[in-house]
């Protein structure tokens, strides 16, 4: 057997604690990316289109993460692609996060009075104009808070890529608990290392809030 | 796509489904419990309580639900405290669960006008009453539509306890495509069942909470 001193684990979990950021980065850019293609669909005049987007919404957001990975994981290999847990894990968590920061951002655009969208119209501006000039930067202001908010629930899900193989910060746990038989201590030290990274957030975003109901 | 081996399987899909229901209908209740009494110290208890209160739902708020259920799982032992996995499953939900609908249920409180308090109390109810019978009734009402939502949340986040043997529908479904080797097929039709649920749930909790707060969710 392996000793593990506890700067051993500290530092294992550290090591490992990389990965945890670099998927949210990527699961969160990939999401912010795909989301905007879906908030278009949502808020389209087209009546297919605002319901093929609300289905795909609820979809992700009526089934378990975990059911999604899985699906990710065994269902691309049927179509021939051979896949990787990180490859797997990034596209899990880039479709899910998409479903939610489409929703997000879709009840930033409801917020906004009516008159704004004929502002822009009277204007002369066309569709895309007015979203890009005068409709979506509003809606990513006042829905900033809530955003935040899924970045952490985000980097809390990442966990779950665990379980489908992915080496992040709770795979690794799991090795090292099952070697050192410490598990108080590893799962503590994962539990800080999560609440280190997302404690900041968590603040960040409930000042947001506050800033944003005190105007 | 092969579906031969689903009607021999529904026997399985239906128990684990089962099992999953009985975990979110024990976390529903005890979470609920547990956030009311949460909420309510968080406001009216001992510095001490309040700051305690506040620390547990920072730190379940900002781990995952998976550490936490490893924790629980795999760390109380040590402590001499050994849990059959379906109660440390739902330990780790009611705990979790709790941690978010303290936040809730605490803005329902807040949301009750001071006036009601002053009121009841001024007709003779006792601090305990006025909590149970004016305030408490009023709050649910506002709040319902959140807890709801959480409700949901927490089912759809139950799927990771398959993870400690849980036999629930996450963990018939591993068995199966174990079984089957139709690993794709499988978590198909397991994520559908899981989508039925979870409409359904909403749907139940909706409607009766129609009927019994007379609360307008949509």
């Amino acid at each position: 057997m392996i000793e593990f001193t506890f700067w051993d684990i500290v530092r294992n979990l550290l090591l490992a604690a990389r990965w945890t950021v670099l998927l949210s980065l990527a699961a969160f850019v990939g999401g912010a990316v795909v989301g905007m293609v879906i908030l278009f669909f949502r808020i389209a005049k087209n009546k297919w289109s605002r319901r093929i987007a609300s289905g795909y919404i609820a979809l992700f957001q009526g089934t378990p993460l975990l059911m999604q990975l899985f699906l990710m994981f065994f269902g691309l290999p049927m179509l021939g692609l051979r896949i990787e847990p990180w490859t797997a894990a990034v596209l899990g968590l880039t479709f899910f996060a998409s479903a939610y920061l489409a929703e997000i951002w879709r009840s930033g655009v409801d917020a906004l009075p009516l008159g704004q969208w004929d502002a822009g119209a009277s204007l002369g501006l066309h569709y895309l104009q007015e979203l890009r000039l005068i409709i979506l930067p509003q809606a990513f202001s006042i829905t900033r808070a809530p955003t935040v908010g899924f970045l952490v629930q985000l980097i809390k899900s990442t966990a779950l890529t665990s379980i489908i193989g992915f080496e992040e910060l709770v795979r690794t746990s799991n090795a090292i608990n099952n070697a050192t038989f410490e598990p108080f201590k590893v799962y503590g030290l994962v539990a800080l290392i999560f609440f280190v990274m997302c404690f900041p957030l968590t603040q960040y975003a409930r000042k947001l809030e506050q800033r944003a109901a005190a105007r | 796509m092969a579906f031969a081996w689903l009607p021999g399987a529904l026997g399985d899909i239906a128990r684990g489904a089962a099992t999953t229901i009985l975990l979110i209908a024990v976390t529903t209740l005890a979470g609920t419990f547990l956030s009311i009494l949460g909420a309510a110290g968080r406001r009216n208890g001992p510095v001490l309580l309040k700051r305690a209160i506040g620390v547990y739902v920072e730190v379940v708020r900002n781990t995952p639900f998976l550490v936490q259920l490893f924790f629980i799982f795999f760390g109380l032992p040590s402590l001499g405290i050994r849990l059959d996995p379906v109660l440390a499953a739902m330990l780790a939900m009611t705990l979790n669960m709790a941690a978010y609908t303290i936040e809730i249920v605490g803005a329902g409180l807040d949301a009750v006008p001071g006036g009601q308090t002053e009121a009841a109390l001024a007709l003779g109810l006792r601090p305990r009453q006025v909590f149970i019978k004016i305030v408490l009734p009023q709050a649910l009402k506002v709040i319902y539509p959140a807890l709801t939502s959480q409700i949901v949340i927490m089912m759809l986040e139950s799927a990771v306890v398959s993870q400690i043997a849980v036999r629930e529908l996450t963990y018939e479904a591993d068995m199966l495509q174990a079984r089957t080797f139709r690993s794709f097929e499988t978590y198909l039709v397991v994520t559908v069942v899981y989508l039925v649920l979870s409409m359904a749930l909403r749907r139940l909790l909706v409607t009766g909470g129609r009927r019994v707060l007379g609360a307008g969710v949509s």
